[in-house]
């Protein structure tokens, strides 16, 4: 088995509001191997978004705050690091691709400084090195004329190679761990397909392990090993991408998997999850999902269920799974998996 | 964008030319004679300065001439001062005006500027609030009700700074802090607006993602986008402070064109008055105009650093 | 699960029964915009504060001037120059209502034997009646200079935006000349043609103050044109009144209010200013631009003429800035949460 480069352990992420305390992200428990790709899956709301940029420390600090637990890179717990250790994690060992390339790249600087702040930060790079350097980072991660390129303003750039030197800037250094907020989504679709082949052509070559937050389970057959999904703070099931398409036991996995538009389904009909995410601020005491779940039982509302072990990989936190629950059988649309491979 | 400024030029001479009319007629519709002692002059006298000064001719006659003069710089005669021209009275008040203006202009930027940045780092907190109180107070108490209270407090009572003269540096102490206490309130005010927008922007969450530390974020990131859009209310809260110089100058007896304006309404000497609000005017006119123009520099966002798209 | 499991009993697998329309359920009440405008405004201390002490003001100025026997022009140079003194206060001397004068007891030298609470000036007029009297004028040139230009600028701009194409193009090319005239030049001009008084201000100031109002209806007016929830609300089968009450009423209408509010106080504003250069309204009338003006001429001697009403013009102006503030941030709909 392969070594955990990093470990989130009882997580907990509160906001305060007006509304009082919003408990965005309510016991998360991850580790992401080396080399790996984990999908982060996830409506909005569900606190994957609190979970990725808790990993980073970004988390604007009053209103938000950390409520307990660890997050373990290469066994160093991040959240007790000084700000100023912080600050050399970042963008050096762990780093980030943000969800909308039109807004994450300051409109009033060169591309190219934004490449070469981080290397002359992590690597002491003089500006010529660090010149050269932004050049072969623009070229790997395809985007033509780098020379010409790195001297340009972001708005000369459309969205999809902005995206390209987002992520230019975060393969900057070397990162061992990359962290991707829905890096696609904001994208058009057929930018969506190259900007992921980019991505997974550098997961190769570089050997980085990714997180990939996203909602688009299209997103997450294309590029993770592993999935987790989150609903209400919480971590629902997990699995390799194979279990979590083909033997999905959460009935949140299975309305998500339904959801999903596919070329061979047989009905026409896109199936819908009923109702809303539950309100963080008041967290339900039972199973968040229970509200909108078509099998709900009594336990449901009033305990939260605890994770069964399914498989070495697999696991689920359903009161469906307990020896006493009656047996539900996953609905058909389902079957044949959307995950084109 | 040449097409921008050469409309934006041609509603600005057009709007002078509306300003010049204006002032022209109202002064013809003035009640009281211009000069100074009419009475003692007798007719004969009055009837000799009027066909002097070409008062006259018909009103459409004075009007067309005063244009004339006007275009070509010539603003005329006072009736108050014998022998000198509105040139030469301007001329010799402009550079106390300026050096005022000026000097308000520069320390109202500077401060609300610093204020506002402080503000939005410190969000939230009591320097948060009393930079918003400051704001508050500085953009609603009249300039010449502070200017009274500082000249009573720390000229007549504790007798710190002079209290009415111009000369030597702490004579400008009052008048300065006075006229820019309305720039600083709102400038201070956008500033904070303006970097808590960019403080919670994504390129700011990306760069602190680089690993860069607070103060590199703060002024690299931060402070110079927050900048680019306060050049467009520097020229406005100028013209904030040129009203102001009204009445400051007169509370503060500085030799400047406010001063100047006000003690020629008081002595109907409509030639320095038209001269004073063509001034103005302009002043004002080119205000705008180069406001707009920084507006449309600004928008697209980079164009300021020459791009070349 | 270990010690969970003794208190979950067998009966409680049982499918629940959920009601499906509790999920779907919005869980806040819906509140209408004002409403939940006002919830807001009322959250906001400040500006509640703010508007206390307007109204306050405002009561004043009305019965303010009915405290005492004196009239606003009742002159008596027995009692020329007395400095302020209530009499409950006026053995309290490090408060400024004793009657005393750089350590002089001002009433007993001149054998006043009334008390003036805001002391007299020169022409021993009863402070007190003037400056509430003034504060009437103030707040009365503030209100319908505002209206005045409110009127004219919702025509203007209603006008403009409303029939559009060249009708539009001639308004909003007279715009932009009459844009550039300084208003305080413009308003200034007026004074000096008419006779200084109270509705020779108010006519100065409404004529030159719509600008503003009317670039903002005309753009009101030319945004719900075209605005796509006006659409949306047409092609759902609204009808016209109900499209004009339910989304272009709230919308204009909030921002007509927040104008307003910050049009008050610079009329009141431009009022003294224009009173402070000698182009205010003649005496005896008094506004508070006059009383400030009059006091500051003897502030060497006197300082309490020219303070009370210039704390009282300074809160009004605060106030109204407060309020106008925290009114702009309870309407703005972006806001909502």
């Amino acid at each position: 088995m392969l070594e955990n480069i990093l470990e989130i352990k009882d997580l907990r992420v509160s906001f305060e509001t007006y509304a009082g305390e919003v408990q965005a992200v309510r016991g998360v428990n991850l580790e992401l191997k080396k080399g790996e790709a984990l999908a982060i899956v996830g409506e909005s709301g569900s606190g994957k978004s609190v979970t990725s940029k808790s990993i980073m420390r970004l988390i604007p600090s009053p209103p938000g705050k950390f409520k307990s637990g660890e997050i373990l890179f290469e066994g160093n717990d991040l959240l007790k690091l000084s700000e100023k250790s912080m600050q050399k994690m970042r963008g050096s060992e762990i780093s980030m691709i943000f969800q909308d390339p039109m807004t994450s790249l300051n409109p009033t600087m060169t591309v190219g400084k934004q490449i070469m702040e981080g290397l002359k930060k992590h690597q002491n790079m003089n500006k010529h090195d660090a010149a050269q350097r932004a050049v072969e980072l623009l070229e790997l991660v395809g985007i033509p004329n780098p020379e010409d390129r790195i001297k340009q303003y972001p708005h000369q750039f459309s969205g999809g190679m902005r995206q390209r030197v987002v992520i230019a800037i975060a393969l900057a250094c070397n990162p061992k761990v990359l962290i991707a907020d829905e890096p696609t989504t904001a994208l058009d679709v057929t930018i969506q397909a190259q900007i992921l082949d980019l991505m997974k052509d550098l997961q190769k070559k570089t050997n980085t392990s990714i997180i990939l937050i996203t909602h688009d389970l299209g997103v997450v057959a294309n590029m993770a090993q592993r999935v987790a999904v989150m609903y209400g703070g919480k971590i629902v099931e997990t699995g390799n991408v194979d279990e979590i398409f083909y033997s999905p036991k959460h009935p949140y996995t299975w309305g998500l998997l339904s959801s999903m538009p596919k070329l061979d389904s047989k009905s026409d009909e896109l199936m819908a999850i009923p109702g809303t995410p539950p309100d963080l601020s008041n967290p339900p005491k039972g199973c968040p999902f229970a509200a909108r779940c078509p099998h709900a039982m009594k336990v449901c509302t009033e305990h939260m269920p605890e994770y069964t072990e399914l498989s070495e990989t697999q696991k689920t936190a359903c009161w469906l799974l307990d020896e006493r629950a009656p047996k539900v059988e996953p609905p058909e649309t389902i079957g044949v998996g959307g995950a084109q491979k | 964008m040449v097409a921008y400024i050469l409309k934006r030029i041609l509603y600005m001479l057009i709007t002078f030319f509306v300003i010049v009319s204006l002032s022209f007629f109202a002064m013809k519709l003035l009640p009281g004679s211009p000069y100074r002692n009419a009475a003692k002059l007798g007719p004969e006298l009055v009837a000799q300065l009027n066909h002097q000064y070409g008062f006259d001719k018909p009103i459409p006659v004075q009007y067309i001439n005063y244009l004339n003069k006007v275009l070509h710089g010539d603003l005329g005669v006072s009736f108050q001062y014998e022998g000198r021209t509105v040139n030469s009275i301007l001329a010799s008040k402009v550079p106390v005006s300026a050096d005022l203006g000026i000097e308000a202009t520069i320390i109202g930027v500077l401060i609300g500027i610093i204020l506002g940045a402080i503000a939005a780092l410190r969000r939230g907190t009591w320097l948060d609030y009393g930079v918003m109180v400051i704001a508050v107070l500085g953009i609603s108490v009249p300039s010449f009700i502070l200017a009274q209270l500082m000249q009573y407090y720390f000229g007549v009572q504790l007798r710190w700074l002079p209290v009415a003269k111009w000369d030597g540096i702490e004579s400008h102490i009052m008048p300065v802090i006075a006229l820019a206490v309305g720039s600083v309130a709102v400038i201070a005010r956008y500033m904070r607006n303006e970097m808590i927008g960019v403080l919670g922007s994504d390129y700011i969450d990306m760069a602190r993602a680089k690993g860069l530390s607070r103060p590199a974020v703060v002024i690299k990131h931060a402070m110079r986008n927050s900048l680019v859009p306060i050049a467009t209310i520097v020229i406005p809260s100028l013209m904030t402070v040129i009203t102001g110089s009204l009445v400051i100058e007169n509370i503060f007896a500085i030799p400047g064109i406010g001063d100047q304006f006000v003690s020629s309404i008081v002595t109907n000497d409509y030639p320095v008055i038209m001269g004073t609000t063509i001034l103005f005017s302009i002043f004002f006119l080119v205000g705008i105009f180069l406001t707009d123009l920084a507006y449309g520099v600004i928008d697209p966002r980079i164009r300021v650093a020459g791009g070349d798209s | 699960m270990s010690g969970q499991n003794e208190l979950i009993t067998k009966d409680m697998f049982a499918p629940a029964e959920i009601d499906a329309s509790q999920s779907e359920e919005i869980r806040r009440e819906t509140v209408s915009y004002w409403k939940d405008a006002f919830r807001r405004l009322r959250k906001n201390k400040g500006a509640i504060a703010g508007a206390i002490i307007i109204f306050i003001i405002i009561i004043m100025a009305i019965i303010g001037p009915y405290f005492n026997k004196y009239g606003v022009d009742d002159q008596d140079i027995m009692r020329t120059n007395a400095p302020p003194k209530i009499g409950f206060l006026s053995n309290v001397h490090w408060l400024p209502f004793d009657g005393y004068e750089k350590g002089r007891d001002v009433y007993a030298e001149k054998k006043i034997t009334d008390n003036f609470w805001f002391g007299t000036d020169k022409l021993g007029r009863d402070q007190w009646t003037r400056i509430w009297l003034g504060t009437r004028v103030s707040l009365f040139i503030g209100v319908i200079a505002t209206l005045a230009d409110l009127i004219i600028g919702v025509a203007y701009g209603g006008i403009s935006g409303y029939f559009g194409g060249k009708v539009d193009t001639i308004l909003q090319r007279i715009y932009e000349i009459l844009v550039g005239i300084p208003q305080l030049i413009l308003v200034i001009l007026l004074i000096m043609i008419m006779n200084p008084g109270i509705t020779t201000i108010i006519l100065a100031i409404g004529v030159t103050g719509w600008l503003g109002m009317s670039r903002l209806i005309r753009g009101q007016v030319l945004q719900l044109k075209s605005l796509e929830y006006v659409l949306a609300a047409k092609t759902l089968g609204a009808s016209d009144s109900r499209i004009i009450a339910k989304h272009m009423v709230p919308n204009t209408l909030g921002l007509i209010i927040v104008h307003t509010m910050f049009s008050v106080p610079s009329a009141i504003f431009f009022e003294a200013f224009l009173s402070f250069i000698g182009l205010g309204m003649s005496p005896p009338k008094a506004s508070l631009g006059v009383l400030i003006q009059q006091g500051y001429e003897s502030i060497q001697f006197h300082p309490y003429l020219a303070l009370y009403p210039g704390l009282i013009i300074c809160l009004l102006l605060i106030c109204f800035n407060i309020f106008g503030d925290g009114l702009r941030d309870a309407l703005d709909p972006r806001l909502r949460k």
